[in-house]
C-alpha cells in the first residue's frame, strides 16, 4: 500500500496495517501522541482495531511535557 | 502624497494577488492600518489552557494584538521559580497565576476582557469553559494533559482550531522550532523532540518563540475569519 505519513508519500509491502503495527514499523516509541487519519483523531484504545489503508492521509504528532 | 499611497496599495494588490492563497479578506487586511486590526481582532473570543511559560507569554502577544476576549484557565499560583520564563513579576508570588495574568494583561490594555478559571482542566470542564472560543491554544505542561485537551477539543468541540506546543525545552537550535499544519483544526508549534528535563528545563527565549508563534497562528486565522 501506498499511503500520506505526515505529507510524505510512503510505500509498505503489506496491503494494510493496525495504528499499532504502523508504529511498531515506523519504530514510533514516544507514549503520547495524536494520531489522525484522512482528518478523524484515533484514540489510543483504538489503535489495535483501527486499519491503514491504500490511500490514506495519516497525520502523526509527538507531545513533549514542557510548557 | 497620495500618489505614493495609491501605488503602494496597488503594489499590494498586485503582490496578494500572485501569492497562492489569496482571499479577497487578505486584501482588504492588506489595507487595513493597526487601528482596524485591532478593531477586527477585538470581536474574537480565544482560549488559552494553561497560564506557565506558554500560556502567559502567548496571552501577552494576544492581547497586544487587540484579541477582544481571552479565557485563560490554570489553577497553578505563582512561584518563584516560574520567574525564568513566565510573564510575572516577583511581586506576584503566592497569586492564582489566573489572576496575576489578568492584572499583567489590564495593565496592558484595559480594553481586553479576561476571563480566569482556576481550575484543573479535564474532559468534562473543557467543552464548558471554552464554548464560544474562536480558536484554543494549549499551552500545558504534561505530554498527558496536551494530549487530553488536543483529543477532548477535536472530539467534542469539532471544528474550533487548537494550537498545540510541543518540544520546546532548552536552549539554542532556533530553526529546529517550525509550526506544522496538520489540518484544518490543528496546529503544532515546537520541535516535537525536545523534552522538559533537569539537564535541559524550559527557558525564556525557547518558550517565548513557541509561545509567540501560537500566537501568530491564532492572529492569522482570525484575520482570515470574517
Amino acid at each position: 500500500m501506498r499511503i500520506l505519513l505526515n505529507n510524505i508519500p510512503e510505500e509498505f509491502p503489506e496491503e494494510n496495517l493496525s495504528v499499532t503495527e504502523m508504529l511498531l514499523k515506523k519504530k514510533f516509541t514516544f507514549k503520547m501522541r495524536i494520531v489522525k487519519i484522512n482528518g478523524a483523531l484515533i484514540k489510543k484504545e483504538r489503535y489495535d482495531s483501527t486499519i491503514i489503508s491504500d490511500g490514506d492521509e495519516v497525520q502523526m504528532l509527538y507531545l513533549m511535557s514542557g510548557g | 502624497m497620495i500618489l505614493i499611497r495609491v501605488l503602494c496599495l496597488l503594489e499590494d494588490l498586485l503582490l496578494s494577488t500572485s501569492k497562492k492563497n489569496f482571499s479577497i479578506f487578505m486584501l482588504y487586511a492588506k489595507t487595513m492600518g493597526l487601528r482596524d486590526i485591532k478593531a477586527h481582532l477585538l470581536k474574537f473570543k480565544v482560549g488559552i489552557a494553561g497560564a506557565g511559560g506558554l500560556g502567559s507569554n502567548c496571552a501577552v502577544a494576544l492581547a497586544r494584538s487587540g484579541i477582544g476576549t481571552l479565557v485563560i484557565c490554570d489553577f497553578d499560583i505563582v512561584e518563584l521559580p516560574n520567574l525564568n520564563r513566565q510573564y510575572y513579576f516577583s511581586g506576584q508570588a503566592g497569586k492564582l497565576k489566573v489572576q496575576a495574568l489578568k492584572e499583567n494583561i489590564s495593565g496592558i490594555d484595559r480594553e481586553i476582557n479576561v476571563i480566569t478559571f482556576p481550575e484543573k482542566l479535564n474532559e468534562r470542564n473543557i467543552p464548558e469553559i471554552f464554548k464560544g472560543c474562536h480558536a484554543i491554544v494549549e499551552a500545558l505542561d504534561s505530554a498527558e494533559m496536551k494530549e487530553m485537551l488536543i483529543e477532548t477539543v477535536q472530539t467534542k468541540l469539532p471544528g474550533v482550531p487548537v494550537i498545540a506546543g510541543s518540544g520546546l525545552a532548552g536552549w539554542g537550535r532556533n530553526n529546529d522550532l517550525r509550526c506544522r499544519k496538520i489540518d484544518e483544526t490543528l496546529f503544532i508549534c515546537g520541535d516535537e523532540l525536545s523534552e522538559d528535563s533537569p539537564e535541559t528545563p524550559v527557558m525564556a527565549p525557547r518558550v517565548g518563540i513557541v509561545a509567540c508563534m501560537q500566537a501568530n497562528i491564532v492572529v492569522e486565522l482570525l484575520m482570515n475569519k470574517k
